[in-house]
């Protein structure tokens, strides 16, 4: 019996190995409702409430706007995104109509045909030409748009105010004094980690390796090769891995951590410092350390000056295969209007993608000094390639930390071993 | 027939994908599907973290499957031996364990033996030890959380082919004055050997395609992918990175490998001069 299922089985794969097996018909939809339910997934943040406020509050206007329509949010956790945005590629039925994306993914989901293009639906857009370049250039694949950039996203130094003045430290100023002082804290107060790290934390480690004049991979034009693996940015791994350890934060805890773990722990006061971004702010507030904390921009290797910090944030895309176009194209400018971005950086802090909007809440919210001085300062993308998404789901970048900081390879052996898997992916989708 | 055909298409499905170059966009009509002949095992086989991981799958299994069995059929000896509360008591654990999905079971383990909150560390006063950043121990974990909610099949199974064995056979041998362990060893094993086969394989089938435990005790996979096994590495290829058919071949070389291990457990037993 289970003989003969096999012998069926290489059989048939043999015999017919000339046809393909299923792809899903996920072409564009022709059909383009005007009433009925959309659907929407949005990501699900350390702390949702205040986010879940201000999309309810956008839905109502929504639905009162176009009679007979009803709007679903699902708010699906930042980790399993990838397994359910492709899902949804693969079994348009049951995709969503509109979803929240983190803008390195964007080059991926267009090769994967899952994003629609509005480049026109943009363009006609009256608060579109507000939108910062960058955030712009984060929607946009080979000349055309596929979504509106939702809001930025920029890495800063937090601090605690009442763990520096207790020592008598100073807020560092360059890299060095950084991880000096991250470990003196640690030394005179075990129960903290000096700065929280995670193995897992790759955006708060890229700062490191561009401070060094590193980066990830070089090229352009869509072709790219790593270069992880070069002598600069070997000694921004060497800095960052230098941060595990009982003198700071020890690996058998860091190494796994991710970046919501390390923010994790700073709010619940069990960190003197930590790389946050702007839209950790409300998370922090939340926890223990609220009005003991301080903010400051990550200090590059020459005083006063400021790491390339990484220049994330996420974008909202219509699917390709959904059968209600206008209006969802109609939700997702209401959802990232001027007004309703203005609105989720009060409930979050998520920093506005239009330069205006931005420079408006900058002028009242003291909080957002530092993350606008990053910005301002060098910001660096990852490659945009569609590789990308197969890199970052392949926790390359992770695992390459991981090893380093177990002591299992050294920093020249590990990147090397990055490198090459960076360019098997860059390899592979040609 | 109708069995063949549910049993027959996936793995028909699977093979075909396995000889593609199939990812993302091939899925969702973004590009072309191209045939890829054997191109998938080559890339595969030219892995060194393939044979890694297949090796750690096997000691893995192999250290899973004996363990539970040792577990189970002792303690079915010992539900034979008890009065009926504690039997009960021992029976409606058991049937507890049995019945925690193992996505529940495995959150519980890893809480427990958590290293700032979990109970473990403070009643064996190993402060803020962390059992799941070494290798060994993060596998040593997760046999424990496998064992705790595979023995129950194995302990119930024995249990009833205990009751089966005619109670004159295992009074006689007591009056011979032989041992508990000598009873199991001539008296039981040999009766029981159908049940055993049965229960083996089921534990070696398990065992080797354990995913959940893994996955969520060890957070996909451990420290820079220490404690992956076979499936969650699949699962890594196939659909973290969604390399669809680089997972498909490696869901084909576990078929075979369980088909394998199964075909020569059983011609071993025949040649033993049992019959089943």
């Amino acid at each position: 019996m289970k003989l003969s299922v096999r012998m069926v089985a290489v059989a048939a794969v043999l015999a017919t190995a000339a046809c393909a097996p299923q792809t899903s018909g996920n072409s564009s939809s022709d059909k383009d409702e005007k009433t009925g339910t959309l659907r929407v997934w949005l990501f699900q943040e350390v702390n949702n409430k205040p986010k879940e406020e201000v999309v309810d509050s956008v839905l109502a206007e929504f639905e009162t706007a176009h009679e007979g329509t009803d709007v679903t949010v699902e708010y699906i956790p930042v980790e399993t995104r990838a397994q359910r945005i492709k899902a949804a590629f693969n079994d348009p039925k049951s995709a969503p109509d509109l979803v929240e994306y983190g803008n390195t993914d964007t080059a991926g989901y267009v090769k994967d045909g899952g994003l629609a293009d509005v480049t026109e639906e943009f363009a006609a857009w009256d608060e579109a030409k507000d939108t910062d370049p960058t955030a712009r250039q984060s929607v946009t694949v080979g000349g055309k748009i596929y979504g509106v950039p939702y809001f930025v996203g920029v890495r800063a130094l937090y601090y605690r105010t009442d763990v520096f003045e207790e020592l008598g430290l100073d807020v560092p100023k360059t890299q060095a004094e950084l991880i000096s002082t991250a470990k003196e804290i640690r030394a005179a107060k075990p129960e903290l980690y000096g700065i929280a790290v995670g193995g897992a934390y790759t955006y708060g480690a890229m700062p490191f390796i561009w401070a060094h004049g590193g980066e990830l991979a070089t090229g352009t034009g869509g072709s790219y090769a790593a270069a992880i693996d070069s002598a600069a940015a070997r000694k921004g791994i060497e800095a960052y891995t230098s941060l595990f350890g009982d003198d700071n934060c020890p690996a058998a805890k860091c190494a796994a951590m991710t970046g919501n773990d390390t923010i994790t722990a700073f709010a619940a006061g069990k960190a003197a410092m930590a790389i946050g971004g702007d839209f950790s702010h409300a998370a922090v507030e939340a926890g223990k350390v609220k009005g003991a904390y301080a903010v400051v921009p990550l200090p590059g290797l020459k005083p006063g000056s400021i790491a390339p910090a990484f220049a994330g944030g996420n974008n909202l895309g219509v699917l390709r295969s959904t059968t209600h176009r206008t209006l969802a194209v109609d939700l997702m400018k209401r959802l990232a209007s001027k007004k309703a971005q203005g609105e989720l950086f009060e409930a979050m802090g998520f920093l506005p993608t239009f330069s205006d909007v931005r420079q408006q809440v900058a002028a009242k919210e003291a909080f957002v000094k530092p993350f606008v001085e990053t910005l301002a300062a060098d910001t660096k993308f990852v490659p945009a390639s569609p590789a990308w998404a197969q890199i970052d789901a392949g926790q390359v970048l992770p695992t390459m930390f991981q090893e380093v900081v177990s002591g299992k390879k050294d920093v020249a052996t590990a990147s090397a071993d990055a490198a090459k898997k960076m360019n098997d992916a860059f390899g592979s989708v040609g | 027939m109708v069995l063949g055909g549910f049993l027959a298409y996936p793995i028909y499905q699977l093979g075909l994908i396995s000889v593609f170059h199939y990812t993302q966009a091939q899925v969702s009509g973004g590009e072309p599907t191209t045939f890829e002949g054997f191109g998938n095992y080559s890339a595969l086989f030219s892995d060194g973290q393939f044979w890694e991981v297949l090796l750690a799958t096997v000691v893995f299994a192999a250290a899973c499957v004996v363990s539970t069995l040792a577990v189970g059929c002792a303690l079915a000896v010992l539900l034979t031996r008890v009065r009926a509360v504690p039997r009960l008591a021992l029976m409606l654990a058991a049937l507890g364990a049995w019945a925690t999905p193992a996505i529940t079971g495995s959150t519980v383990w890893l809480f427990l033996f958590d290293a700032d909150f979990g109970p473990v560390n403070r009643v064996l006063g190993l402060g803020d030890h962390s059992w799941t950043y070494g290798r060994f121990s993060a596998f040593f974990l997760v046999l424990l959380e496998v064992v705790w909610c595979s023995f129950p099949f194995v302990m119930v199974t024995v249990y009833a082919g205990i009751r089966a064995v005619p109670a004159e056979v295992l009074e006689a041998a007591a009056l011979d004055g032989a041992s508990q362990w000598r009873i199991w060893r001539s008296v039981l094993a040999p009766m029981l050997r159908p049940i055993l086969v049965v229960v083996t394989i089921q534990s070696v089938i398990w065992d080797f395609k354990v995913f959940t435990q893994i996955y969520v005790m060890t957070g996909g996979g451990g420290i820079a992918g220490q404690n992956l096994v076979l499936n969650v590495y699949a699962y890594q290829k196939a659909f973290a990175s969604s390399q669809y058919s680089l997972g498909a071949a490696i869901g084909v070389v576990m078929l075979l490998i369980l088909l394998a291990v199964t075909l020569v457990y059983l011609r071993l037993l025949r040649r033993q001069g049992e019959e089943l």
